[in-house]
């Protein structure tokens, strides 16, 4: 599941990757023509639409792919950065930097894009942006207010406007679309020319036929949460899945020997958790499963995994999930946690409980019921152990 | 020899998009260029001027947020590709010339000024929106951010609004 970094991908390998995405981006831009001024300022004045076309495509390209990517359960969004929103920095910002666009006719990318093909205007937008961020960071006091003003976090924008993502993703795809057909009627006015603007060459329709393909498998075909949430509703279905089973006896065995195989997922609410907490314990929820993190602990092939929670058969489920999504390497604790502290930590308070038990089991039991509730108070003060995956730092 | 013709623009676009996309899906984040400049300003400033730098909250805040050199950073890295990719690229299709361009009325005194003035606010305003026409706009546009989307409008609506102000600069 992406992202890659820093898991698959090391921080300092990232720096390649950097490196070749850079390549490829400057050969785009260049490629498109964004090497030359002259190219970029007719976006404004009506003569050339390129940077529009350029921009919109990618943009729309790059949306429907994450949104996709997410979909099908490749791409942990929660990872992914999402720039964040101060609502005046963004718009007073952008405001100063549509100036420096229509005064400069660059903007940072383009500007680094045609100075390294000679471009010496170029060249000197580039000097004159290091003046820039320099003026800012010298003014930093001065500014700071409205620099961290209206923080509204890392919103998206179709929170914001109150609608579903794949809605907003539709309608900005059309938008795009009657951009693409508008300006080019407005580059035949301004420049006096008569050019069809809607032109249906093969290599548009294949486009726009891929594009089409993953925004309606994205409509129609569930999506992978989805499908395994229901699944796992079947009750029959859960039932007559091969668990692997691990009883009480064993599992108390493996906590009094603290062996280093074992590891303990604890599904039960946060705050159930807190009261109990065992060794070796970590405390997931069933949303967890399905973002990248428990990749971590549950794709270790030497550990025992042991999914715990109340009762066996919400055990049962969760294991089910995590089977489904590729986590095969889980057991399940007999009975549930309810029959583990009816049979090990209280045992001996009623009698009933040991009738029928032969006397190695007795035995067992009754120095586990001594040993275990002092290493889980033993592991009460050790904090949280659950980890969280921070978001990658991106942005300018 | 001739330049070539520039690419067609839906595919650039189209290319740029999955150059994008596979951006985020390896490394979680998007492209840019004016943190490149932020990065390369701090670290002048830190070698010039150490002390200063240690006392003026803005380096103090950068350093604080970035570990190690503030060189060894993702997007310095990426815009030092950008210039190998742009030149190579200019340099297969015939395009690699030292010249300057500026409009029929304009002169190039006036280029060189207005070309230093517009990298100037640019570069101010990248700071105080968090980000460029690649870093906010573009990359915000693929991860639907609001503040990103926000930026956007801003730049392209700003620059629309100011445009016939400067038309001779240009035409």
């Amino acid at each position: 599941m992406g992202p890659l970094v820093p898991d698959l991908i090391g921080n300092e390998l990232n720096f390649i990757v950097a490196l070749v995405v850079g390549i490829f981006f400057g050969a785009i831009l260049e490629q498109a023509g964004f090497s030359t001024t002259k190219k970029l300022v007719g976006l404004f004045y009506g003569y050339d639409f390129t940077v529009l076309r350029v921009f919109f495509t990618a943009g729309v390209v790059a949306m429907i792919g994450v949104i996709a990517l997410v979909h099908f359960g490749l791409l942990d969004i929660n990872l992914v950065y999402i720039n964040p929103t101060f609502l005046w920095s963004a718009i007073i910002g952008g405001l100063i930097m549509g100036l420096g666009f229509v005064i400069g006719g660059f903007c940072p990318g383009t500007s680094v894009c045609a100075a390294a093909i000679g471009k010496i205007d170029a060249m000197i937008f580039v000097a004159g942006s290091f003046i820039g961020v320099l003026i800012f960071a010298e003014g930093y006091p001065l500014f700071e207010g409205l620099y961290k003003a209206e923080n509204w976090g890392f919103v998206r924008i179709f929170d914001t406007l109150g609608m579903s993502e794949s809605v907003f993703a539709f309608l900005l795809t059309a938008v795009a679309l009657f951009a693409f057909w508008a300006v080019s009627i407005i580059e035949n006015k301004v420049n006096g020319v008569e050019i069809k603007p809607v032109r249906l060459t093969p290599y548009y329709i294949g486009l726009a036929a891929v594009g089409f393909v993953i925004a309606f498998s994205a409509f129609f075909l569930p999506e992978r949460k989805d499908v395994i949430m229901q699944n796992v509703d079947d009750k029959e279905f859960v039932q007559s899945y091969n668990l692997k089973v691990m009883t009480i006896d064993e599992f108390a065995y493996r906590l009094i020997d603290s062996d280093k195989k074992l590891q303990v997922i604890d599904f039960r609410p946060e705050k159930e958790y807190e009261k109990l907490r065992l060794p070796k314990s970590s405390s997931l929820t069933v949303d967890n499963l399905f973002e990248k993190e428990p990749n971590k602990i549950l794709s270790l092939r030497h550990k025992i995994n042991v999914v715990v929670a109340e009762d066996e058969m919400t055990e049962r489920k969760i294991a089910v999930i995590a089977n489904e999504l590729g986590y095969e390497n889980v057991m399940i604790l007999k009975g549930g946690l309810k029959e583990f502290k009816a049979q090990i930590l209280e045992f001996g308070k009623n009698d009933q409980a040991a009738s029928g038990l032969n006397d190695d089991t007795i035995r067992f039991r009754t120095k586990a019921n001594k040993i275990i509730p002092e290493l889980i108070a033993a592991n009460k003060d050790k904090g949280t152990v659950k980890k969280e995956s921070k978001r990658v730092i991106g942005g300018c | 020899m001739e330049a070539k013709k520039y690419m067609n623009p839906y595919y650039a676009g189209f290319f740029l998009g999955l150059l994008l996309l596979a951006t985020i899906y390896i490394t979680g984040r998007g492209l840019g260029a004016s943190g490149a400049v932020k990065s390369a300003t701090v670290a002048a400033v830190e070698t010039v001027a150490p002390s200063h730098a240690e006392n003026q909250k803005f380096y103090k805040e950068y350093l604080n947020e970035h570990a190690g050199s503030p060189l060894k950073n993702w997007l310095v890295f990426e815009v030092i590709g950008v210039v190998i990719g742009a030149f190579l690229s200019g340099l297969i299709s015939h395009r690699l010339t030292f010249k300057m361009e500026y409009g029929p009325h304009s002169t190039s005194r006036i280029r060189i000024v207005t070309a230093l003035i517009g990298g100037a606010l640019f570069g101010f305003g990248a700071q105080l929106g968090r980000g460029c026409t690649s870093g906010a706009a573009l990359s915000g546009m693929g991860v639907l951010s609001t503040g990103g989307i926000i930026t956007m409008f801003a730049i392209f609506g700003g620059a629309y609004a100011f445009a016939y102000f400067f038309r001779k600069l240009w035409i």
